[in-house]
């Protein structure tokens, strides 16, 4: 199992390094959108107040982990997943899959901040907070938009529409937590204002890798 | 005894009682005969708890007034669409473990008895906020949560509607049922409580049970139309059920 997980993380990341198209689309997509709003607030002083700086970051960290994990399941084809099938149980492929989307967005997410601190200003006061919060963002869009993107694959058509239509809605409630501690963050609170939702944060990732772990092999099946 | 104790006691039960009512609802839905015991009680129960909820007296209190009376309408409604979202997740659960597509119809028509609940219930707490709050929607934590949960459906009922194939349909809408309900719907319950700026009632300890209803006389009146709303989101999903095997079974035989 574990040696299959391997196999297949290394199988994706030789496959995103083949095809470097698509992940220098991705950073150009963060970049161009961090420029945009760069540009939009230079109309103003420079800076946006911290509210605005938050909203956004975390509006372009959700739309770029959406553009990131659709693409995951859609570029296999039927032949292939009969393929894996024969290969390795699908526990394998869901936590293999759920591994590299987190590294990849965890890299998306580096980068995004990264970029947006030096262009839009930084007024983090807890950035141990701050960064720890954004790596538990990463990792719970990535678990949580893996098995939807499995099924948006499946539906077919207008595959990027179903997955937001599907994703968004569980997301929501993820994304107040991780908005709440983000904030909490930026405006230096104490830990102990932030410790309950972070705490919910980790057990909801857990969850929802539970869940997915469970009802992956029913997707796989047909 | 102590309130960690007693606070433990009280979730043991509810859980038992929530395993019940939807073991239950799977039961009355599956009926084959007619069950006038139980519709009977349902008109009886809805009718008594409308008229009961709209004369009796109730505790004047600041802010709400007259506008208590929503207990009796809005919190039963949402109390039922829960209950009936979660019986429809139970035949998914069946649906996975041994396909049939009677059971896919049932989950279908349940989440679909569900939304009209919900949407029963969004409409009577919209109506409630604008004469109590001044607005009929604010983002309040619970609201947010309500909007979430309609969200969740309307996005099954797309997923439903974008399959050619219906094994795959059935399947596949299937696993996004327990998914979101298992991602989404347990956080509703505590997000408001981390926020803690809810100004929606019932906002800790457990929803609709607080000061508000702590007076005798609108008590029986309450749990009369909660039970009835349940019974009754029962009765709407076994007649749609019904309704949509029929069509089935006429499909085949075309």
């Amino acid at each position: 199992m574990l040696r299959d997980i391997t196999t297949l993380l290394a199988k994706d990341f030789r496959l995103e390094w083949r095809q470097r198209s698509a992940l220098g689309g991705l950073l150009l997509y963060v970049g161009s959108t961090v420029f945009v709003c760069f540009l939009s607030f230079s109309l103003r002083g420079g800076t946006p107040p911290p509210p605005a700086w938050n909203a956004l970051l975390w509006i372009i960290l959700l739309f770029a982990a959406v553009n990131a994990v659709a693409k995951g399941f859609m570029q296999e084809s039927a032949g292939l997943r009969l393929y894996y099938y024969s290969l390795v149980p699908p526990q394998a492929v869901i936590l293999a899959k759920m591994l590299y989307n987190a590294l990849l967005l965890l890299a998306v997410a580096t980068v995004a901040l990264f970029l947006y601190v030096v262009l839009l200003g930084n007024p983090i006061q807890n950035l141990t907070l701050f960064v720890g919060n954004l790596a538990l963002g990463a990792v719970g869009f990535a678990t949580t938009l893996t098995l939807v993107s499995g099924i948006a694959a499946r539906a077919g058509g207008n595959g990027a529409t179903l997955m937001a239509v599907l994703g968004f809605p569980v997301m929501i409630p993820m994304l107040l937590l991780l908005i709440r501690v983000s904030k909490n963050a930026l405006d230096g609170l104490d830990w102990s204002v932030s410790s309950s939702s972070v705490t919910t944060l980790v057990a909801l990732n857990l969850l929802v890798g539970a869940v997915s772990y469970l009802l992956f092999p029913y997707l796989w099946r047909g | 005894m102590s309130k960690p104790v007693l606070g433990i006691i009280i979730s043991v039960i509810s859980l038992l009682l929530t395993i019940f009512a939807v073991w239950g609802g799977q039961r009355l839905i599956e009926q084959r005969s007619a069950g006038l015991a139980w519709k009977a009680l349902t008109v009886l129960l809805l009718l008594a708890a409308s008229t009961a909820g709209l004369l009796i007296d109730v505790p004047r209190l600041p802010i709400v007034n007259e506008s208590i009376r929503n207990l009796f309408f809005h919190v039963p409604m949402w109390f039922a669409m829960m209950l009936v979202l979660l019986v429809s997740v139970w035949y998914s659960v069946r649906y996975l473990r041994n396909p049939s597509v009677r059971l896919d119809i049932l989950s279908h028509e349940a989440a679909k008895a569900g939304i009209v609940l919900g949407l029963l219930g969004l409409a009577t707490g919209s109506l409630w906020a604008k004469y109590t709050w001044g607005a009929w929607w604010t983002p309040d934590p619970r609201l947010n949560a309500a909007a979430v949960a309609l969200l969740i459906y309307g996005g099954y009922l797309v997923l439903r509607g974008s399959f050619r194939d219906e094994q795959q349909r059935a399947r596949i809408s299937a696993i996004y049922n327990i998914f979101a309900f298992a991602a989404a719907i347990p956080l509703l319950f505590i997000l408001p409580r981390i926020s803690g700026n809810s100004l929606h009632p019932g906002q800790t300890g457990n929803p609709g049970f607080n000061k508000y209803d702590l007076d005798s006389t609108m008590r029986p009146v309450f749990y009369a139309a909660v039970i009835g709303w349940i019974l009754f989101s029962f009765w709407l999903t076994q007649v749609s059920s019904r309704l949509s095997l029929l069509q089935e079974k006429i499909n085949e035989n075309q």
